[in-house]
């Protein structure tokens, strides 16, 4: 049985299709990433899996429910963690824990062991008894995901885990969620437009855009459909075009030339990188410069959507129009 | 569905007890509407007869005057000629429909947050959220309610001289129907609402009306018959008209079908408004 099922999942919200025919299943002890830009889909999504919107279209199972017929059930085995930070300012950290085993019927006497485990387990032990007014953000998110722990969900959903973070708490986070995931065995959904967050954390990714899955696979089959590493090279000046002889090397699938830098796809660029050098050194052609570069996220996300992520983000007049519905629908 | 609801209430009740100034300002409110409005108003004063006028009167009419004088204010206003009194009275009802308010204020401020969220996807009962929102509601009223008694009463308050116990508890059970009917009702109001200046322009818009027009600060009698017709359906009348009976028993005067008659209203209202309320709430937490 898959912890998460979805079958062409879909939601409109009057003409904007939020999410557009989703498919994908998700392992136990998985952790599954949706990736794209703010108001792709991602945030309707989860809204969807844990019963709070019901989908326009499709069909999904959580555990094996399913998550429009049998809500309740859904949502006794799952946790979310939101992405505003929803912890009770006006309360401590153990206080907010407190509220959150009694609205998911942990019995006190386990509710105690667990809120002390799940607060040591994000480091947040000491600052417990403090209001969560003083926690700074990363405080909060740990707080929030420690939360999610108290009832021991089956599926942990994690929307943008690190949204507004700094780079360093954002680390840290990651550290707790991969811990989460080897000590408690849980399987984690989670949504987020950092490139490195979905490289770091997910066995699976799908890359959103505009409502559709574009790709799935794990980061590094994803980077590796992309068609291998790329090697820039530069040669000493006064030597001739040499395309054609780059081109007929074994290890070679392919050579752009662009301006005096060759772009030369490979396959196994750490493997190749030496060899095509020394190929080329016999042939006494010398190399001023030589760099190995890794496919990235980024560059699979350009080559399934036509544009970087980055770009993606920038694009602020569809984003703002796709937010404020988003925004206005999801209430 | 109780577990969560106590647990829910609590969360409501410990949130404002945990802010001070918020206490502060609950203390301070009353002791600046009793001790300004209710205190500035002297209200025999305002309608007796100046004693130079009165030395013109017949000797035996010099007598007759005030006391006529005073049984009239004390007719138009339910048994009182202490302004304040009247006044303190209709504050315990007024400050119900203020606090009621906040049960609105409250759920919006949880949608925004996403705390609404959190507790829409744990697997609690819809009815709970909005049980724990009014009891919370009303918890905070009859608090305030009871410190503004105090207050009123240190400042002076002029019980009747058969106030007992039972008129205490009387007062409180009629507030309590009050509050529980205003909050739900500014619940359900607020429910579907996303923006709290939303809520506290509706909030204001029908709270000086609702306040107003009604017993609370004048007596309905000297109102015009429009505004009386507003006076006669508003609950803050009926609360106010009750608590103010009980206030005021004394050996003499004490009208005990027109109290039952308010009770009969106060009732009515809560029980109405609670489950209006609870409907409305249900259908709007309700997934889309």
């Amino acid at each position: 049985m898959y912890a998460i099922e979805a079958n062409n999942l879909t939601k409109r919200f009057g003409t904007l299709l939020a999410v557009d025919h989703v498919s994908f299943s998700v392992e136990e002890g998985e952790i599954f990433g949706f990736l794209g830009p703010n108001g792709a889909g991602k945030t309707t999504t989860i809204n969807m899996l844990t019963t709070l919107l019901n989908p326009t279209e499709g069909s999904a199972k959580v555990g094996g429910f399913d998550v429009e017929k049998e809500d309740a059930k859904v949502r006794e085995i799952i946790g979310l963690v939101p992405q505003d930070l929803t912890v009770d300012e006006d309360l401590t950290g153990m206080e907010n824990m407190w509220l959150q085993a009694k609205l998911y019927h942990v019995p006190t006497k386990v509710a105690k062991e667990r809120i002390a485990e799940a607060l040591e387990l994000v480091g947040m032990t000491n600052a417990a008894n403090r209001k969560v007014e003083t926690y700074s953000g990363g405080m909060r998110k740990r707080l929030e995901l420690a939360e999610g722990l108290i009832h021991q969900p089956k599926v942990l959903f994690l929307d943008e885990p690190t949204l507004g973070l700094d780079v360093q708490t954002r680390v840290v986070i990651w550290e707790y969620v991969k811990k989460l995931r080897d000590e408690h065995k849980i399987t984690m959904f989670l949504t987020t437009h950092y490139m490195e967050e979905a490289d770091v954390l997910c066995d699976r990714i799908a890359i959103i855009d505009r409502g559709k899955i574009v790709a799935l696979d794990t980061p590094q089959n994803l980077k590796d459909g992309l068609g291998g590493d790329i090697i820039e090279l530069e040669f000493n000046r006064g030597i001739d075009d040499q395309t054609k002889t780059l081109g007929s090397l074994s290890q070679v699938k392919d050579v752009k030339k662009i301006g005096d830098m060759y772009r030369i796809k490979v396959s196994k660029g750490e493997k190749a990188l030496p060899e095509i050098m020394e190929s080329l050194l016999k042939m006494n052609l010398k190399i001023s410069r030589a760099s190995l570069v890794k496919p990235t996220l980024d560059q699979v996300y350009l080559e399934y959507t036509g544009r970087y992520l980055r770009e993606a983000q920038g694009d602020m007049g569809e984003i703002w129009r796709r937010m404020r519905t988003l925004r206005r629908m999801r209430g | 569905m109780i577990s969560e609801t106590v647990a829910l209430t609590k969360r409501e009740v410990k949130k404002w007890l945990k802010n001070p100034f918020l206490l502060f300002m609950m203390f301070v409110q009353p002791v600046i509407w009793l001790g300004l409005f209710g205190k500035a108003f002297n209200l025999s004063g305002l309608i007796s007869v100046p004693s130079d006028l009165l030395s013109q009167l017949p000797p035996q009419l010099q007598e007759q005057v005030p006391i006529l004088l005073n049984q009239m204010i004390s007719e138009t206003f339910g048994g009182t000629t202490d302004y304040f009194t009247y006044m303190a009275a209709g504050m315990l009802s007024v400050i119900i429909l203020f606090t009621a308010m906040f049960s609105g204020m409250s759920i919006v401020w949880d949608r925004r947050f996403g705390f609404l969220n959190k507790l829409l996807v744990a697997p609690i009962s819809r009815g709970s959220i909005i049980f724990a929102k009014v009891a919370s509601s009303v918890i905070r009223g009859m608090f305030q309610a009871l410190l503004i008694f105090s207050i009123a009463f240190a400042f002076g308050l002029q019980v009747g001289d058969a106030f007992g116990i039972l008129d205490f508890l009387g007062i409180f059970a009629a507030l309590f129907l009050l509050s529980l009917g205003l909050s739900s009702m500014f619940l359900a109001i607020a429910i579907r609402i996303k923006r709290h200046e939303t809520v506290i322009a509706v909030a204001n818009l029908l709270n000086l009306p609702l306040m107003f027009a009604s017993n609370a600060l004048f007596p309905i009698s000297q109102m015009p018959k429009w505004l009386q017709t507003v006076a006669n359906i508003n609950p803050i009348s009926y609360a106010g008209d009750a608590v103010r009976a009980f206030i005021l028993h004394s050996n003499t005067g004490f009208d005990a079908a027109k109290v039952a008659a308010d009770f009969q209203f106060l009732i009515g209202f809560a029980l109405i408004l609670s489950l209006a309320g609870v409907l409305v709430a249900r259908t709007a937490l309700r997934k889309g």
